[in-house]
């Protein structure tokens, strides 16, 4: 009988090849996980080609998924357990693996075929290369098969239900029940009766290897973690990012439109919000990049919330527009869900090296409100946040997310519509009088009435020249310029006081060291800066929502440290801009691999710093 | 309708007017002013949307909404706009170079997807705004600032291209008829789609009598076609010449060599065969033999527009449960747990 051992928490990788499935176990083990109320963080990491040779390195698709009953931060450094569907997923992933970690394989492809396609001269299984872990071999493909020889699929719908066994064999591993998968399977496959009986009965068969075999002595149980007490969904960062959007215009009692053009990794934002029509989600798929902006432009000319999504190539392409967009001072939010680059970079790699192109990115004195989400589910909150802003400053807003919280996964305390603030527009009213309407007249915030077309009295023209305070003529006034110039930038910053305080989230507020990080480094470095305290370390840590402008103590909060280190998936980008604004000279630390950081290597960076 | 009745001067704006003296674009405003008093929409509903140009200032010098945006991108934001905003009367102001030139992308995608705007495309062969580089339209050969030893691109022919792009509106007017100018700018208004009309526009600083053959009288009879659907296509100072089609193929002809009105092509906006062929009636005027350029509704098709789908599916979608507890289910999704 195997015994239940608990763990405190654990990080499981599932790698294949593309094709293999291996997003799709990874995907319904997340689920899973967080319906037992794990706290969790996941990593998918696929390649960004459709479908790589098979069985080669270029092809390796992996999943990670770190989950616990202690707060979980990251997908996690390094593996306890590898999932490797052949050669090649064995051989790119085991670099990661704990020493004497856990690795399980399938037989059928560690043949000879997949290790010549994966450049490999011996056989790992048979050369010594995995000595010191814990190898279970088992031939899945062959049990699949035999799971299924009642049915009357052929040979290549049979091998496509292993990764089922695989998800099934896990479930075993950890002590989980069936029934979210089993419901997922008969949603999924409701019309295709033959599909989802295969399905299901390879997902029992995985199981029932578990039970039956003496493969594996020792089951593990990982307890709920001690969240917040609420109801919690599992979501993913593009989808939250979507239901965000989608909030923030019905809290504002607008339509919401977003033009767009398929890029990786924002197309995800567009598929989701293309099926929320039911809630006044209008979405075009432009011909382009340009037409994408310029359409959101025009929705927003004619009051609804125009929105655009895309990439840092597709950004570098709206620069223009924006600028436009800038000047005419109507309200657009603009995301950017960052990858690495530059040119065509790695799209399916995560990155954040477009903070720059956010804060200086166009031509002309141009500055932009910039924020960024920390996590999945942050990508909710930061998308309504953006709404508020492009709404009450009349202005298009940066939004900055990456490929690695778009993608990833995390549990969510998820709020009702009825809890959200409400969103106040500026709708300029009809004007019966006969009295020249003057589109450029500002309010307290320096925001100019959103005089839409359509209302009666207010016909006036706007456009990319200059224009005259107040009347909104063009003008190429001297004074005019300067002055209007000053009056946009002055609105921008204006939003400080809007925004709240920044405060320090763990350890003093002041001392030797300030870690601080923006985006998607949020996890990774609360996780390390809250271990080393626990250590006896003397470090704080602050986390920015608000790259443009600065929440307005921030320079107050820098200066109360002997050092800060901001670390970045950038070559310093966030530094340079503290830099050059507050004349302070903070530290970085630097990883430009296309990875989220690692806590360890996160940890002995500012352990050096420390010392 | 308009609750108040209105005339051009309703339209007319206090700004000076800053295209040069003697430029074509003052009788193109002249009769859009005079024109949009009659359409019957409400002053309020009507919007103008610019890209950058010469043309491209036309929404400055209209009382009504406008928006002079950047260079080529006007039917993207005016898709955007009518999309979001389907009751609004909306017209794009463009010109040779801000449509075919960087524009080129926009101008046929709006076309494909047939979302009921109004293209207003001002073609006076040059870039003027920048003084005198030549456009995509421009004649090979043609020698200015940027091709002194004469330019070496073909010019594009913007009725095939529109035609091309399954425009199901295409027409070409000229600045100086203005009563033909001013029925083809209610045709388009009237026409449920998106509709192209090409306007020769002469730019008399840079490009001065590009289009005198076909505007000037004594030389417009032999040039110029006019397009009346149900008519034979005929012209000529007596209307002694006539298109005769020999299979697809077609001819000059002669009346007076023994062709009949009832022997010559009849002119049917509906046909795109037809109209395929007429939009190739594009030869240099000045060469023996040259087909007559013709103006007016080339091809006319009904068709749903991209915003009556769009609102079809947004009925569809809109008329299950839009309350607050349906949102909620939303924001919650399929699965959820409890902490207590």
């Amino acid at each position: 009988m195997p015994k239940l051992l608990e763990k405190k928490e654990v990080v499981i990788k599932f790698a294949g090849d593309s094709g293999d499935g291996m997003q799709l176990i990874g995907s319904q083990f997340t689920n899973n996980t967080a319906l037992i109320g794990n706290d969790l963080g996941t990593f998918p990491d696929f390649p960004a080609e459709i479908r790589a040779p098979q069985g080669t390195l270029a092809g390796v698709s992996g999943f990670q998924i770190h989950f616990g009953s202690t707060e979980i931060s990251t997908p996690g450094d390094y593996y306890d357990v590898l999932v490797a569907m052949n050669v090649a997923a064995l051989v790119k992933n085991l670099p990661q693996l704990k020493k004497a970690g856990t690795i399980i394989v399938n037989l059928s492809g560690f043949d000879d075929k997949n290790r010549r396609l994966a450049n490999q001269i011996t056989n790992p299984l048979e050369d010594g290369t995995l000595d010191s872990y814990r190898v279970y071999k088992i031939d899945i493909t062959r049990l699949t098969r035999e799971s299924l020889k009642e049915t009357s699929l052929g040979r290549k719908a049979k091998d496509r239900c292993k990764n089922m066994f695989v998800l099934g064999f896990i479930y075993w591993m950890y002590n989980r029940e069936l029934s979210s998968t089993l419901n997922f399977l008969n949603q999924k496959f409701a019309k295709k009766e033959d599909i989802l009986d295969a399905n299901t009965r390879v997902l029992k068969a995985g199981y029932h290897y578990g039970e039956t075999t003496e493969t594996f002595t020792t089951r593990y149980e990982i307890p709920p973690a001690r969240m917040k007490a609420g109801t919690y969904r599992n979501i993913i960062g593009n989808q939250a990012l979507a239901l965000g959007l989608t909030a923030g215009a019905r809290k504002a009692g607008i339509p919401l439109f977003y033009g767009s053009y398929p890029i990786t990794p924002a197309s995800d934002i567009l598929h989701a919000l293309a099926k929320y029509k039911r809630w006044g989600v209008t979405t075009f798929q432009a011909e382009d990049e340009i037409a994408a902006i310029c359409s959101a432009i025009g929705a927003s000319y004619g009051g609804s919330m125009g929105v655009t999504g895309s990439s840092g190539p597709g950004i570098a392409l709206k620069g223009e527009a924006l600028s436009l967009a800038a000047i005419l001072e109507l309200p657009l939010v603009v995301c950017n869900v960052q990858r690495a680059g530059p040119g065509t970079g790695m799209p399916t790699k995560t990155e954040q090296a477009d903070l720059m192109q956010a804060i200086y990115g166009r031509h002309g004195e141009c500055p932009l409100p910039v924020i960024a989400p920390k996590s999945p589910a942050d990508c909710f909150h930061a998308a309504l946040e953006a709404v508020q802003i492009a709404l009450t400053f009349m202005t298009p807003v940066m939004l900055l997310s990456d490929g690695y919280i778009a993608n990833g996964a995390e549990p969510w305390r998820f709020p009702k519509i009825q809890d959200l603030p409400t969103i106040k527009t500026n709708f300029a009213k009809p004007m019966e009088n006969g009295e020249q309407f003057h589109p450029y007249t500002r309010d307290e915030n320096l925001s100019r009435p959103w005089a839409v077309p359509g209302t009666k009295g207010l016909e006036h023209r706007i456009g990319g020249l200059e224009k005259e305070h107040i009347t909104g003529n063009v003008s190429y006034n001297p004074e005019n310029h300067q002055m209007m110039t000053k009056l946009r930038a002055q609105k921008v910053a204006n939003i400080a006081n809007f925004l709240p305080e920044q405060k320090i989230e763990l350890g003093p507020e002041k001392g030797k060291l300030l870690v601080m990080g923006w985006g998607s480094t949020y996890g990774v470095i609360r996780s390390v800066v809250r271990e080393l305290l626990e250590e006896g370390h003397e470090v704080s840590f602050t986390h920015l929502r608000s790259l443009n402008p600065f929440p307005r103590n921030l320079e107050q909060i820098l200066r109360s440290y002997e050092h800060v280190l901001i670390p970045e998936i950038n070559d310093g980008q966030l530094v340079h801009i503290i830099r050059s604004t507050f004349l302070i000279n903070p530290k970085g630390f630097h990883k430009i691999k296309g990875q989220p950081i690692f806590k360890t290597e996160l940890k002995d960076a500012v352990l050096s710093h420390l010392a | 309708m308009p609750t108040v009745k209105l005339t051009a001067k309703n339209f007319a704006t206090d700004q000076d007017v800053r295209w040069c003296p003697g430029c074509g674009d003052y009788s193109i405003l002249k009769q859009v002013q005079t024109v949009l008093p009659q359409i019957g929409v409400d002053k309020e509903k009507i919007v103008f949307i610019s890209g950058i140009g010469c043309s491209s200032r036309f929404p400055y010098y209209l009382n009504t909404y406008g928006m002079h945006s950047i260079h080529g991108r006007a039917p993207a934001i005016a898709s955007g706009l009518k999309l979001s905003r389907p009751e609004l009367s909306v017209w794009i102001i463009t010109g040779d170079g801000d449509s075919l030139s960087i524009g080129g992308n926009h101008l046929i995608h709006v076309l494909r997807r047939n979302v009921n705007v109004n293209i207003l495309m001002f073609n006076n062969e040059i870039y003027g705004l920048t003084k005198g580089q030549y456009s995509p339209t421009s004649p090979q050969g043609v020698v200015n600032k940027t091709a002194p030893m004469g330019s070496i691109d073909r010019p594009f022919n913007p009725s095939a291209i529109t035609l091309g792009a399954d425009g199901t509106f295409i027409a070409r007017a000229m600045d100086r008829d203005p009563k033909h100018l001013q029925a083809m700018l209610k045709r388009a208004h009237q026409h449920q789609g998106a509709s192209f009309l090409e306007i020769y526009q002469n730019c008399n600083i840079f490009n001065d009598g590009a289009f005198f053959i076909f505007t000037d009288r004594k030389t417009k009879v032999q040039s110029t076609l006019f397009l009346e659907d149900g008519k034979p296509l005929v012209f000529g100072k007596d209307k002694e010449k006539g298109i005769f089609l020999d299979g697809y193929k077609p001819k000059v002809v002669n009346l007076a060599d023994g062709y009949s009105t009832d022997d010559l092509w009849i002119h049917d906006e509906s046909d795109l065969y037809k109209a395929q062929i007429l939009t190739r009636f594009f030869d240099d005027p000045r060469q023996e033999g040259a087909f007559p350029r013709p103006f007016g509704v080339f091809y006319q098709e009904q068709k749903p527009t991209y915003e009556d789908i769009l609102f079809q599916q947004i009925m569809e979608a809109t008329s299950e449960d839009t309350s607050d507890d349906a949102f909620n289910a939303l924001i919650a999704g399929n699965e959820t747990w409890e902490i207590s």
